[in-house]
């Protein structure tokens, strides 16, 4: 018998810039965007799918690296990485950096 | 200090017009990122959390002032104006860009550095004492030796494709200030009689299983120096794991094959080797040795009359000397440690301008060399006494003063969750924090020595295992929480530190090594008895209940 499928958790996709190596979401209308918010954000398998798909495009061509699908949990209205790795990948280190503290 | 030869120098230089072509073809598309991630790996640079991350060797941990002013110049240009001195004893850059490192490795080709062999599993920097050369426990400077190891290892074919990384570290003397047992290869020089030789360990390393090096050799005659390090890995090459990245390090193999019998298969591969193809040309051997030959020191009275009225008149300088500068072998000079563990700020991390300024110090003020130690300081090894106070004056005002070395904020820290790919939890703000709690420099001075180590996850590159409180970041169910070990020591008395017990929420482990400082403190003999003097007599019992005693049963 096969296992009731668990809840989906909604994912975004993100990856690293080939050249400059920033840390970019990929945006509904195919773009790359730095900020999480700005992600098309997939609800279900099939859209997870596509997303992947879509994200796999921009590997092959060189825009972007290390693609992932990571999950993300609403926030005030929006969405956010539901993991802190993740949050932390988005908005940078956690403390203040030397010379700009 | 060592000069790279042409030979050297063509070798960069063209390793690094390679790689430019490598990151056009890349950036063209021509290269996919399967084809190119090795060739990356190949001259340091990783992808990491934010970016790419650039690590450079620096051999030994010896720099010059061209080589620093050339580090801080690359920090300002291409990355975000600071570097992280590591306990490798390298420097690693957080925010590269791919399409700036070439640039960068043609820079670092002008002063005679690198980033081959910073990754991958090949043999990588050989890492020394921090005090070389300039210690008064030192029997022989190892830095020849680990001169000819790093002349060996480079771009050694048969050991390009090890099992795993190989890290070899080398001491001249009983004091290992160089954690020298926690490596694949360990080295002491010793000298008896007159004659040298080496003490020879195998099979250390921390990470997953931690384990300290055992020794296959306890005078190991010079000229077979080489000869005994290639039968090594040519045993680890052949019969290391590679089925199992967790278990393809030697430290697993001397383990599993056990010590006596992997001591045999050494000795019948050494046996079986022609060791005149590996015995270094005496002539050759003999430039090496020049080039690490003591600087041209004054002939001065041991007690400077300039430094003992300045330390009298100013209590921050005579903080910093009683903590920051030590003894030289050399009347009248010491050894100056720089302390880049200034409280609340990253481990390690120094700016551009900060490293200007110890190029500046460097040059000035100790025969042109500096070194990084392991444990993320920077040393200026031959100083005048006559001199520090002028020296401490600059420090003071590049916010480099701390003087704290050896102290509780003096702490080790890897990157973490901050920076690195791999983390399960933050380091640096569990150091920041720590370091913000013992503030009070006589609290610290009443605690005396005390190492801690922190490390995000397993991998250990904080050293954790050897603190004498070690913190290990670990991921519970999605929270970041860490792990204590205590007692562990990576000198000469070397020893894995034991967990204590159930771990700590991010916001209880400040507290956690707060009750363990009290504990000791109220526990010891004397002020005299450090911290893992009173461990190892009293052993983890007190320390647990000074930690658990309060939980409900
Ligand atoms: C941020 C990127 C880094 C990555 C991806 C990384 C990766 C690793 C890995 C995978 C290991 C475990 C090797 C094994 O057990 O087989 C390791 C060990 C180690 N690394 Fe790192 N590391 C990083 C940064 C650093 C830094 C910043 C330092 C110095 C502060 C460092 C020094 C070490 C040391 C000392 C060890 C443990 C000793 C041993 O090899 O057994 N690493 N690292
Ligand atoms: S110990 Fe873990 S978290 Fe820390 S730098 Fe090494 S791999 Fe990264």
């Amino acid at each position: 018998m096969a296992k009731p499928a668990r809840p989906f958790k909604p994912v975004i996709a993100t990856a690293n810039d080939l050249a400059s190596g920033a840390v970019l979401f990929r945006t509904a209308g195919g773009a790359w965007a730095r900020a999480p918010r700005e992600a098309e954000v997939a609800e279900n398998d099939q859209e997870a799918a596509a997303l992947l798909a879509a994200g796999e495009r921009d590997v092959a061509g060189n825009k972007v690296v290390d693609l992932a699908l990571i999950p993300v949990e609403r926030e005030d209205g929006g969405w956010r990485p539901a993991e802190l790795r993740e949050r932390i990948r988005a908005a940078g280190p956690t403390i203040d950096l030397p010379g700009q503290a | 200090m060592y000069r790279y030869d042409e030979f050297d120098r063509g070798f960069v230089a063209e390793r690094a017009a390679e790689f430019r072509d490598q990151v056009r073809r890349r950036l063209s598309g021509e290269l996919s990122e399967d084809q190119f991630r090795p060739l990356r790996l190949m001259n340091g640079l990783y992808l990491q959390l934010h970016a790419y991350m650039l690590r450079v060797a620096v051999p030994y941990g010896v720099l010059s002032p061209r080589q620093l002013r050339k580090l801080a110049h690359i920090a300002r240009k291409y990355d975000r104006g600071y570097g992280h001195f590591t306990t490798r004893q390298n420097i690693q850059y957080n925010w590269i860009q791919l399409k700036d490192a070439p640039d960068i490795l043609a820079d670092l080709a002008q002063v005679d550095m690198h980033a081959i062999q910073t990754s991958g599993n090949c043999i990588r920097n050989v890492t020394s004492d921090h005090f070389a050369g300039a210690a008064p426990d030192e029997i022989v400077d190892p830095r020849a030796y680990g001169e000819i190891l790093r002349q060996w290892s480079s771009l050694h074919p048969e050991f390009s494709f090890l099992p795993r990384k190989f890290k070899i570290a080398i001491i001249g003397g009983p004091h290992d200030r160089a954690a020298m047992r926690a490596h694949d290869i360990g080295i002491e020089v010793k000298r008896e009689k007159g004659v040298i030789g080496f003490a020879v360990y195998a099979g250390g390393g921390l990470g997953r299983t931690p384990m300290p090096a055992r020794k296959l050799r306890d005078f190991l005659p010079e000229e077979d120096l080489i000869a005994y390090c290639e039968a090594i890995l040519r045993v680890y090459n052949l019969e290391g794991r590679r089925d199992n990245k967790y278990k393809a390090r030697i430290k697993i193999l001397v383990h599993e094959t056990g010590e006596a019998e992997f001591r045999q298969l050494v000795e019948d591969e050494f046996a079986a080797i022609d060791k005149s193809l590996y015995r270094i040309d005496p002539a050759h051997a003999a430039r090496i040795v020049a080039q690490f030959a003591p600087p041209p020191f004054a002939v001065l009275p041991a007690r400077s009359a300039i430094f003992e009225s300045a330390r009298a008149r100013d209590a921050a300088l005579a903080a910093f000397a009683a903590r920051n500068v030590a003894p030289h072998r050399q009347p009248g000079y010491g050894i100056l440690t720089i302390s880049l563990k200034p409280v609340g700020a990253p481990p390690g991390d120094a700016t551009a301008g900060q490293i200007e300024a110890i190029a500046d110090l460097t040059e000035t003020y100790s025969f042109g060399e500096a070194r990084v130690s392991h444990e993320q300081n920077i040393v200026l090894p031959h100083v005048r006494l006559d001199d520090i106070p002028e020296i401490f004056a600059t420090l003071q005002a590049h916010d480099l003063a701390t003087p704290n070395a050896g102290l509780v904020t003096d702490i080790i820290a890897c990157p973490g969750l901050d920076y690195c790919a791999l983390a399960n939890a933050r380091s640096i703000p569990v150091a920041q924090n720590i370091a913000r709690r013992f503030a009070d420099l006589d609290r610290q001075r009443a605690i005396g020595d005390l190492k801690i180590k922190i490390s995000g996850c397993i991998n250990a590159c904080g050293h954790h295992h050897v603190g004498h409180i070690g913190i290990l970041g670990v991921d519970r169910k999605g929270e970041e929480f860490y792990q204590i070990t205590l007692g562990g020591s990576g000198d000469e008395n070397f020893a894995i530190g034991e967990i204590v017990g159930r771990g700590f929420a991010a916001g209880e482990i400040t507290d956690a090594v707060e009750t363990i400082v009290e504990a000791y403190l109220r526990l010891r003999e004397s002020a005299d008895e450090t911290f893992l003097s009173a461990y190892r007599r009293l052993g983890a019992t007190p320390f647990k209940e000074a930690l658990y005693a309060t939980e409900p049963a």
